[in-house]
């Protein structure tokens, strides 16, 4: 029995009871960024630090992943592929974060909406860990 | 209209589609041919070279078929615009003086399906691949989705800027796909990205475009219809706008590379949106096309709906846009996709374009690429 491991480290905190997505602040100018980076492209000063990011937002807008990407770089299950959600998620003051989404029913997504940071496997790798990676999921009402 | 520099004389096109009996270096060649022959000068005439291939080898290479000569041969890269920048770097090294003749010209031969993103080489970490966001079909997708919604564009227009592709293609014995497809067939074949379906999208595939370009005075010299290069502008993105492959957008709204391009050619030739015949637009999917009207002045954001239900944007309409069939015809083989446009508007404007010939005598025309990771190229072209 594997564990559950992040896609990658430094993109979200994990393990954590309440884990959160990785972000940079600029020093100088405040602009947020994710993933974080060394450099800020709004003011162009190198001075940026650690952010964890809000984890609800609004959807800012959507699509849905129809067809099985090109493996690699995918890593999820193109053979019994299904559908997936991919939208942008604005957390408010902050910045707007290209995201896998729990649903791909057209129905189900507006623009606008409220979301949450929810945290799915995506595949299961050599050594039989989940791998993890985040998503955002409607705000239950 | 500003006192052009440098002129187009000669133009050469290998078919777009599918060629498996010839490599992309060799579509190149072919183009270049063409191109030689239409001007009527010979290799050793050419003086340097501007070459863009992002999947079919270094174009420089072409010199061993071509003839080694000595050329200063520079190869480019720009994502989809990268046909857009060998046009704009040729057009400075005439406008600059240092050669009086030389050439753009742009192939490719991509593999089958949906673009294989490198994630690394685009500057992303190999998670954004991994999580299935590495795909430029989900930024068109999500772009037009906002822009429905927001400008009030219906489906059906989606469906009639593809058919309108397809329409055109019919008779441009270069293209890909020359069959017309019915709008209902269009809205009813696989969602690929919603809102966009299969027939909505283009594909990437094969093709070469070779231009040759002179110093305007000396154009005559090569050509009875010299078919002058009023500007040519890239820009990259900025601050605020919302671009393929990015993994975070700035809260601040700002606007695309592609008014920037735009606004700088229409000062570099000093007309306006309203002094343009015709205009080839990047039209990677139909959404791109519509949001690219406007992008590029053509239109308010919104008026797309009643332009193109009222068939503006047809061949016989007031504004015609890619009379060629666009990309979503002739598909896009990377390295010449920006040169086709310059191609068809050469055409046009020369009255060479046969059974799709935009009538009363076009005078000026409009080139746009956009491409990853948010960069866009303009032409304006006057005879």
């Amino acid at each position: 029995m594997g564990a559950q491991v992040p896609i990658e480290e430094g993109i979200f905190t994990w393990p954590s009871d309440s884990p959160r997505l990785i972000g940079s602040e600029c020093a100088e100018c405040g602009a947020v960024l994710f993933p974080a980076q060394s450099g800020c492209p709004r003011c162009t000063s190198d001075d940026t630090k650690y952010r964890e990011l809000g984890t609800r937002g609004t959807l800012w807008t959507w699509t849905i992943q129809g067809f099985p990407p090109k493996a690699p770089p995918f890593a999820g299950d193109v053979v019994n592929f299904e559908p997936f959600g991919v939208g942008y998620v604005e957390l408010p003051g902050e910045v707007k974060v290209e995201t896998r989404l729990t649903t791909a029913d057209k129905d189900e997504l507006k623009i606008g909406m409220e979301m949450d940071l929810v945290f799915v496997p995506l595949y299961t790798d050599d050594d039989g860990n989940e791998v993890m990676t985040f998503a955002f999921s409607p705000v239950e009402s | 209209m500003s006192k052009p520099e440098v002129a187009i004389v000669g133009i050469g096109m290998h078919p777009f589609g599918r060629t498996p009996e010839r490599t992309g270096q060799e579509q190149g060649v072919y183009a270049v041919r063409k191109a030689l022959v239409d001007a009527g000068v010979e290799w050793k005439d050419v003086q340097f070279a501007f070459g863009g291939s992002q999947a079919a080898g270094a174009p420089d290479t072409m010199v061993s078929k071509l003839g080694l000569t000595g050329l200063q041969f520079i190869n480019v890269a720009n994502g989809c615009a990268t046909g857009g920048s060998a046009m704009f770097s040729a057009y400075n090294t005439i406008a600059s003086g240092a050669y009086d003749l030389g050439l753009a010209v742009g192939y490719d031969k991509h593999e089958r399906g949906a673009f294989r993103i490198n994630t690394k080489a685009s500057g992303l970490g190999d998670w954004y691949g991994k999580n299935g966001l590495a795909l430029t079909t989900q930024f068109f997708g999500m772009k037009i989705n906002r822009y429905m919604e927001q400008h009030d564009i219906s489906h059906n227009t989606l469906a009639k800027v593809s058919a309108k592709a397809f329409r055109n293609a019919e008779h441009n014995e270069n293209a890909w796909r020359r069959q017309p497809i019915a709008e209902e067939q269009i809205l009813e074949s696989d969602m690929l990205s919603y809102p966009l379906t299969k027939f909505m999208f283009c594909s990437p595939g094969e093709g070469g475009v070779a231009l040759l370009l002179a110093r305007a005075d000396k154009a005559h010299k090569y050509t009875d219809t010299p078919i002058y290069l009023n500007a040519a502008a890239v820009r990259s993105r900025r601050w605020g706008s919302f671009e393929v492959m990015a993994p975070w957008i700035a809260l601040d709204d700002g606007v695309g590379p592609t008014v920037d391009a735009s606004k700088a050619a229409f000062e570099m030739a000093g007309i306006g949106p309203d002094d343009v015949d015709l205009a080839q637009l990047q039209d990677t999917e139909t959404g791109a096309e519509i949001m690219h009207m406007a992008e590029n002045g053509f239109c308010e954001h919104g008026d797309q709906e009643r332009m193109i239900q009222q068939g503006e944007t047809n061949i016989d309409g007031r504004f015609p846009v890619n009379t060629d069939g666009g990309c979503l015809a002739n598909g896009e083989p990377v390295g010449a996709s920006g040169l086709r446009q310059i191609y068809e508007n050469v055409l046009q404007l020369r009255g060479q374009a046969g059974k799709r010939q935009v009538p009363n005598d076009p005078q000026v025309a409009y080139t746009h690429v956009y491409g990853a990771p948010g960069i866009s190229g303009v032409t304006i072209l006057s005879r």
